[in-house]
């Protein structure tokens, strides 16, 4: 992969100084380019192969047209000018095949990595998925473990090595949940139910946020990814504390607030998801004013708990 | 009495709208009250704000374009320096403003500065290359030239006035909806773009009727100029794709203003079709955009290569097939709302295959060039730095249409990279090429080349400075519009972005000096002949500034580049061909009413905004009478004598005599 990737950022700016540079950061940040789950892995392969196929033409035609242009400038005596070239029924021909072929060989990428990486695809694996029910809410995000019976907020925590299976809906406005080391991000969306199936291959915390726009509170609705092993995450599962996840408690999640600290409901009432997903339970209340609204503006509660 | 209108409208605790908009009142007072003391309102009125003349109106379109694009730029400006700024904080602007900065920015960029300006090329171009006078509609040209105007002035009075959008340029619903979205910015948004949307859908509907029913005798399409061909093609989405457009809003304006629930969360609305048919609008949209400037690299890359535009047949086909997929790909916007296999599939392919148009055009650009005698004009290096740079961004573009990869890049600064790479690499350099190509056509003086060519470097260094680090960024998980972030990978590369900015503002300068410069030595760059580049297609036949009636006689044409070959025995012969038989000319008559429509629908606009209801009547009562004054108008259109015809059109054959005896001699 390393090579590829080098050839890659080759490509946009022609400097390998720039291009170690990314690649070391690469490495480190919450870069796409290192996945940790075949999910993300897959992606990737499939993002290089598309790459490598369409700069196998790109910089030929870039150098091309550099060097048309500076051998036919103006001043070049060498320069035979053909004001008459205008047509050839050959090079027509070979201008519409290259880009059609090359359209073809990728339009076969796209296929057959368009159904392999369904995000609604069951990942293949013996282990049974671990079910999570996450719900975007102004501006947090809650993640439901129906087999635990708990829920945290803002805080996701998965065991390594198993398949998950995320089922995934918004309380309010649209937004997008995306883990970009494990992979495929996918909407959250109010009246509807998305899949997501994803699986992380290491221990690590990696970032999760949202990455749809959705609104004043958008840049703090993130969270962190924890992958255990599922020894670990069963004594998690285990030991979560907080008061009970119920219709009250999302009365108080559907009001708007910001910068939320991570904090675990202990005790889910396991029919809220799809009451939720299924709009049995009001949306989220959005803001009491706007400027040219009703009322005056209001503050927003920062940070803690709402 | 004043609807939602009070003090509290205006953002008081706010200091950037606020000094800004004074600054702007400032700017506007000042500039009246100078048009006022030179004596200049009179001429103002007769030539330009009533004047149905394409050229004039294309010039107010290109003027109208400028200004939004310093506006949108300044808004750049600010998301780039708040982004530097927001590492681990909040930076200067909170998220209630920077929301609506960023908004703001898509907003007047795509529909007030590029759409303008590419309407306003068009419209100042195609008649003249068509070689006919005007174009099918003209008052109807200055109705929809005043409706985009109003669309513009009634985005930036959101800046004073209550706020705008703060839900992106594309207001998604559940977020733009009431509930979520309870200020007027929202509102501000949809009679904005309703009210320009009508005078866009109005040009696309004259473009189309002239080029099909009004050309020069003997202008078959087959002998139509490619920049012709692609407005045509872009007309042609403009009628298909704007009023999805305009009954989308229409529907969010319902929920908003009646209670409806197309896209609501509550009695069964779904947003997601809100979503679905925007992007049925919204992805023709760029090819509406985009196919003109193919059209001006066109004329660019043949004129300055001396060569016809190479596989010209091959060209018309690739831009009506652009034209035809463009509306088959929608769908690669949402990708990631779980839409299935086949259907990503499906769409991923439609529009991966719009690469192949794309790609025959690069490659007969690339032939036009071969055997050609460049030369290196400040159009040309535009249109050079577009085929270098638009192929990768085309790339990047692709690269988003496979499913895949877009589960990864949907929504990231990657996105936000492509996008400007191919509209600032492929539009916006067009635009600046097209100005200077006709520039001396619309005023009779060549703009300075070494400003010209300083703007072109400034332009292309800070267009990559600025947008390549999104990419990188993009790449390392950072999603678009945030507001504060608090990865340490990030910083570099937006850092290296906001330089960028200030790069291309060194190139704003140098544009802005080019026209200075220009402008006062125009004497010295005056275009005598009406032919700075040694042309090839009609407009070039013509003095420079065009006489107001275009053509003292319509050129009969008889082949594919008519004013080449008329050029070419011209210079053979060492003198022009015979003087035509002169005959006095029609032309249509100004008329007021584009400029009364509008004003009365600034009313309406804003009235709906406040929900200002008698305001609101008031103003639809005055534009429906507008309407019927003019649907009554019993005045003939004036004769221009063939004695005036004359006299015009024979210092211009002096002038090109002139240069043609010269030309021989040397």
């Amino acid at each position: 992969m390393k090579s590829r990737g080098l050839g890659y950022k080759r490509a946009f700016r022609a400097s390998p100084i720039f291009a170690a540079t990314v690649l070391a950061s690469a490495a480190q940040a919450d870069s796409i380019l290192a996945p940790v789950g075949p999910v993300g892995a897959g992606d990737r392969i499939i993002l290089l192969d598309a790459l490598a196929i369409m700069l196998a033409i790109v910089i030929p035609t870039m150098v091309a047209t550099l060097a048309f242009a500076w051998w036919y400038r103006a001043s070049n005596k060498r320069a035979v000018y053909r004001p008459d070239f205008t047509y050839s029924g050959r090079l027509e021909l070979i201008v519409w095949s290259i880009p059609t072929l090359v359209i073809f060989f990728l339009g076969g990428v796209i296929w057959i990595g368009s159904h392999r990486l369904d995000p609604f695809e069951p990942l293949p694996s013996k282990a049974k998925p671990l079910e999570i029910e996450a719900i975007s809410f102004d501006w947090k995000w809650l993640f439901i473990y129906p087999e635990q019976h708990v829920a945290s907020l803002n805080r996701l925590v998965i065991p390594v090595g198993r398949p998950l299976h995320f089922r995934i809906t918004s309380a309010s406005v649209f937004n997008a949940f995306f883990v970009p080391r494990l992979g495929s991000l996918i909407y959250a969306m109010n009246g509807m139910v998305s899949q997501l199936n994803l699986e992380a291959d290491k221990p690590g915390t990696y970032r999760g946020f949202s990455a749809h726009f959705s609104g004043d509170g958008f840049s703090d609705m993130k969270f962190d990814s924890v992958a255990v092993p599922e020894t670990q995450f069963a004594n998690w599962a285990a030991g979560v504390k907080g008061a009970p996840l119920d219709r009250t408690a999302v009365a108080t999640l559907l009001k708007q607030s910001r910068a939320v600290t991570p904090y675990t409901y202990r005790g889910v009432d396991t029919s809220l998801f799809d009451a939720i997903a299924s709009r049995k339970l009001p949306p989220g209340e959005g803001p009491t004013s706007g400027r040219g609204g009703p009322g005056t503006r209001n503050a927003m509660p920062q940070g803690g708990a709402p | 009495m004043l609807g939602k209108l009070g003090w509290d409208a205006i953002p008081w605790d706010q200091p950037i709208p606020l000094v800004s908009g004074a600054i702007i009142i400032l700017i506007v007072l000042g500039v009246l009250g100078w048009v006022v003391a030179k004596g200049w309102g009179p001429y103002l009125w007769k030539e330009w704000i009533t004047s149905v003349d394409h050229k004039h109106i294309g010039i107010m379109y290109v003027l109208l374009g400028l200004l939004m694009l310093v506006r949108g730029f300044i808004d750049a400006i600010m998301m780039r320096s708040q982004q530097a700024l927001a590492f681990h904080g909040g930076g200067y602007l909170a998220p209630e403003h920077y929301d609506q900065v960023f908004s703001a920015h898509g907003t007047i960029m795509v529909l007030f500065a590029a759409m303008p300006l590419v309407i306003g090329l068009m419209n100042f171009v195609v008649p003249l290359q068509l070689g006919v006078r005007d174009v099918a509609f003209p008052t109807l040209n200055s109705v929809s030239f005043w409706l985009t105007a109003t669309g513009a002035l009634l985005v930036n009075i959101s800046l004073l006035v209550g706020e705008f959008a703060r839900t992106g340029w594309l207001p998604y619903p559940p977020l733009s909806e009431l509930r979520y979205s309870p200020g007027v910015g929202v509102d501000y948004y949809l009679w904005a773009v309703q009210i320009s949307g009508v005078g866009t859908l109005l040009t696309g509907i004259n473009f189309v009727t002239t080029i099909l029913k009004i050309r020069a005798p003997g202008m078959t399409y087959l002998r139509m100029p490619m920049f012709c061909w692609t407005a045509l093609a872009s007309c042609l989405l403009i009628i298909a794709a704007f009023p999805v457009l305009t009954a989308t809003l229409a529907m969010l304006t319902l929920d908003r203003y009646l209670g409806f629930h197309f896209f609501t969360n509550e009695a069964g609305g779904n947003a997601m079709m809100f979503m679905n048919l925007i992007w049925a609008w919204g992805h023709p949209e760029v090819y509406i955009l985009v196919l003109p400037a193919f059209g001006i690299y066109s004329e660019v890359i043949s004129t300055f290569s001396g060569k016809p535009l190479f596989g010209y047949r091959s060209m018309v086909a690739a831009t009506l097939f652009i034209c035809i997929v463009s509306f088959c790909t929608w769908l690669h916007h949402f990708f990631t709302m779980g839409a299935g296999g086949d259907v990503n599939a499906a769409f991923g392919i439609s529009t991966s295959i719009i690469a192949v148009g794309t790609g025959v055009k690069m490659y007969n650009w690339l032939f036009t060039m071969y055997g050609g005698r460049i030369r290196f004009t400040t159009p040309m290096l535009w249109s050079l730095g577009f085929m270098t740079t638009f192929i990768t961004g085309g790339l990047t573009g692709v690269l988003l249409a496979v499913p895949p990869a877009d589960f990864l890049l949907h929504n990231s600064m990657f996105l936000v990279a492509h996008f400007h790479h191919v509209i600032v690499g492929g539009v916006v350099f067009a635009l600046l090429a097209g100005i200077a190509y006709w520039w001396p056509k619309a005023f009779g003086f060549r703009l300075h080349e070494g400003w010209g060519q300083a703007t072109f470097w400034f332009g292309l260094v800070g267009f990559y400075v600025t947008f390549m680090p999104m990419y990188v960024v993009g790449i390392l998980g950072m999603t678009r519009r945030l507001q504060h972030y608090d990865v340490p990978e990030w910083r570099p590369w937006i850092l290296i972005s906001g330089l960028g900015i200030v790069i291309l503002i060194g190139g704003v300068i140098c544009q802005v000096m080019q026209l200075a410069v220009s402008f006062l030595r125009r004497h010295e760059l005056r275009d005598e002949t009406g032919d700075p580049w040694d042309g090839r297609t009609l407009e070039w036949a013509t003095s420079s500034p065009p006489p107001v009636f275009n053509f003292a006689v319509l050129p009969q044409v008889k082949d594919a580049e008519h004013y080449w070959e008329m050029k070419r025995r011209a210079r053979e012969a060492a003198r022009l061909g015979k003087e035509p038989d002169y005959q006095p000319l029609e032309m249509p008559r100004n008329s007021p009413t584009g400029f009364v429509c509008a004003f009365f629908a600034t009313i309406v606009g804003f009235a709906l905004i406040w929900h200002i209801w008698w305001f609101m009547i008031v103003g639809l009562i005055g534009a429906y009478a507008t309407f019927v004054v003019f649907a009554w108008r019993d005045v003939p259109e004036y004769i221009i004598p063939a004695a005036e015809v004359a006299r015009i059109d024979r210092a211009n054959r002096e002038a090109r005599q002139e240069a043609l005896s010269g030309e021989a001699l040397a």
